[in-house]
């Protein structure tokens, strides 16, 4: 009930005793203030308490939402997920075609607890039954010791499984694992490389590239935005199979003691083969060679990381570049006196081909001397320029984790003896791919093209080289030498083949001079030189062909029919015709209207 | 007035509290069941690696022509050569079938080749 400030009773008897009626007021006024304040303090103690009730209640929610999280085992929000969530696998890889190059198989780990083993002795006994590798006695002693884990198996087949289930020790476990398997063994095994285990764990384990495509592409193959599309190469399966028959036969007939061979669509660039022998099996790769030469351990790509003098094939370069500056035509006569004296050096061909030969010849018989007097008149500055637009002077950017370490071997000082020797291929080290590039170059209407390992539908012309006048002459000349010049072995019926041999003596890995009766011999092929399509580089390492009654170690006895052999089997399986000569067909004419 | 809309009020409640616990459960079953859908489409992906790992292995080049070799008395088959492709002109027209013989003539010939006929 409200007090009223002035009550009437109070003030009356106020005014009899002669009082101040407004203290009464003034009384009454402060004590409904210290009223209605002790009510607001109230109130606002109780919101208060409420606030901080709660923000203790907020506090404790999210406190606790924090512990859970922090105790609970990790899981994938499943209802919100995006995407896929199954595939997680490491991704295939495929040839162009889609047939599968790597896959993922699923297999199991062995491991052991031995602390909760019954009888170690006879788990011991018995796993030394199943895996060969493995020892019972020390088995034994891990199984005894002081250790309370211990990995047995990095994967194993299911009958290995069930065999270590039969023993029925509750020590061994298993945990499962991807395995990563290469179905055509070893098929491209230097483009693929392999892969091996990265950070294991008991309920799974990390597949990561150690070479090739798989290294080089390890970050996209392990994507999961990808889910799970494979990595499509520019690599024909069938065509690389033939390849790598044939070139093994070629190899062992040829009494090589590597070869390699490179087959490149000109246009795009794309690799459609390559293969590199010896080679070996992607699913159990090979340590790498602690001693030794590096290069003789099949682990070593020859096509990529093998930088050979590749000798005459080089002429076809000078030859294209002297055309393309307007110092000679196909017709010129050169003069091919042999030997040609420069300073203290000697330039010899194989044979003497006469005073004069035309560039055409110079080409179809192959004479050092003729192609270094046509160096002399490009000169040393011009040379490297050309060089370096085709891409001999650095690594090729190949999608391969080896293609920086082909980087191509340059002479210190490009001097003119330097410029006439590179003329004809020696001085300067190159891979095959390298060749492969700036040969699709030379015959493709004359525009740079850079190899790839990816599939490229789509080619754009790079850069121009040579014009394409240039460029057909190229492959007229090139034509001319399998028809009536050094590659005589190298015609394929229907195929049109055109191409250029290169014999280079092997220099002597020590240093000083050449080794006088080991050679690299090359072929490099392009076909059908009507309508140039592919370039085929072969090349053998050391060969011998011992069928006649001396040996015989030029390109023109051994690359090349290996490489007619490449062609006479592959050309069909990229789909080409033959240009067969049928006649025309009796009785019919063709008339249209 | 003010009665019946707390009446509303709470029966509204009590409605939505009914329809989110069942959407609640409805939602648990779904992922229940979209997990378990999940599991089953990894098993079939897992069986569908498993094969197409085999289809390869078992169409490796390698075995493939080891496989034409052993065949080759059944099936004769060569790598693909440059003359195994023709030409249209070298296909012959399709033979005429041969009209049934209505009136047959008796030659002497044929008695004869019947008697001679050793066996």
């Amino acid at each position: 009930m409200r007090t009223p400030l002035r009550p009437l009773a109070r003030i009356l008897k106020a005014r009899e005793k002669g009082e101040n009626p407004d203290v009464i007021e003034a009384e009454n006024r402060a004590r409904r203030h210290a009223a209605e304040q002790d009510k607001a303090r109230s109130r606002a103690e109780g919101r208060l308490l409420l606030l901080g009730l709660m923000f203790f209640c907020a506090f404790i929610v999210i406190g606790g939402r924090m512990g859970t999280l922090a105790s609970s085992v990790p899981e994938e929000p499943r209802a919100a997920a995006e995407g896929n969530p199954i595939i997680g696998q490491r991704a295939d890889i495929v040839d162009r075609n889609g047939r599968l190059l790597a896959t993922n198989l699923d297999t199991f780990s062995l491991y052991a607890h031995p602390r909760q083993m019954v009888d170690p002795a006879r788990t011991a006994t018995q796993l030394a039954a199943i895996f060969p590798e493995m020892d019972a006695d020390r088995l034994l002693a891990d199984f005894t010791g002081e250790r309370r884990f211990l990995w047995l198996r990095r994967q194993m087949s299911p009958e290995q499984m069930q065999a270590v289930h039969d023993i029925g020790s509750p020590g061994l476990l298993f945990g499962p694992r991807e395995m990563r398997l290469y179905p055509n063994g070893s098929l491209a095994a230097h483009i693929l490389g392999g892969a091996r285990y990265g950070r294991e764990g008991v309920s799974s384990a990390e597949v990561i590239g150690v070479a090739g495509v798989e290294r080089q592409f390890d970050t996209f193959l392990r994507d999961p935005a990808n889910e799970g599309a494979p990595l499509q190469l520019s690599i024909d399966l069938s065509v690389q199979a033939a390849t790598e028959q044939v070139l093994a036969g070629g190899m062992a007939l040829m009494n090589a003691k590597g070869a390699t061979a490179v087959l490149m669509d000109i246009h795009s660039g794309e690799i459609i083969a390559m293969a590199s022998l010896p080679d070996f099996d992607p699913n159990s790769r090979p340590q790498v060679a602690t001693t030794g030469d590096q290069s003789d351990s099949p682990l070593f790509n020859r096509a990529v990381q093998g930088v050979y003098e590749l000798g005459s094939v080089f002429k076809l370069f000078t030859i294209a570049q002297a055309m393309e500056l307007g110092l000679v035509n196909a017709n010129t006569m050169i003069d091919t006196t042999s030997p040609l004296t420069w300073g203290r050096f000697r330039i010899r061909d194989f044979r003497n081909y006469g005073p004069q030969n035309s560039v055409t010849n110079v080409i179809v018989k192959s004479s050092n001397v003729g192609t270094a007097r046509i160096a002399i008149q490009i000169g040393a500055e011009r040379q490297r320029d050309f060089l370096g637009q085709l891409g001999l002077l650095r690594a090729t950017s190949v999608e391969m984790i080896e293609a920086p370490t082909g980087a191509p071997l340059l002479p210190r000082n490009w001097s003119e003896i330097s410029t006439m020797t590179i003329s004809y291929g020696h001085g300067l080290s190159s891979s095959p791919l390298h060749l492969a590039a700036a040969y699709a170059a030379m015959v493709n209407g004359g525009t740079a093209v850079q190899p790839t390992l990816l599939p490229n539908p789509n080619p754009q012309p790079g850069p121009r080289v040579i014009s394409e006048a240039v460029s057909r002459s190229m492959v007229s000349m090139l034509r001319d030498t399998v028809t009536e010049g050094t590659a005589s072995m190298g015609d394929v019926a229907g195929y049109e083949v055109g191409g250029k041999t290169g014999t280079a003596d092997k220099p002597r890995a020590a240093g000083g001079g050449y080794y006088p009766d080991k050679v690299i011999s090359t072929f490099a092929a392009v076909f059908p030189a009507s309508d140039p399509q592919y370039v085929l580089i072969t090349t053998l390492d050391e060969p011998v062909e011992t069928s006649g009654t001396e040996p015989r170690r030029t390109a023109g006895w051994t690359a090349v029919p290996v490489a007619a052999e490449i062609i006479r089997r592959t050309a069909p399986l990229l789909g080409l015709r033959p240009q067969m000569d049928m006649g025309e067909p009796v009785g019919v004419t063709l008339t249209s209207n | 007035m003010r009665g019946f809309l707390y009446v509303f009020a709470a029966l509204a409640v009590i409605g939505l509290a009914f329809w989110a616990y069942q959407e609640n459960y409805t939602t648990q079953t779904a992922v229940r069941e979209v997990r378990g859908l999940y599991s089953e489409i990894g098993a079939a992906h897992d069986r569908l690696q498993m094969l197409r790992a085999e289809w390869a292995y078992l169409n490796r080049p390698d075995r493939l022509a080891d496989l034409a070799d052993l065949n080759f008395d059944r099936l004769g088959l060569l790598p693909l050569r440059p003359e195994a492709f023709g030409q249209v002109g070298q296909i012959i027209y399709p033979i005429p079938p041969i009209l049934p013989i209505t009136d047959p003539i008796e030659l002497s010939s044929d008695t004869l080749a019947l008697e001679e006929d050793p066996l």
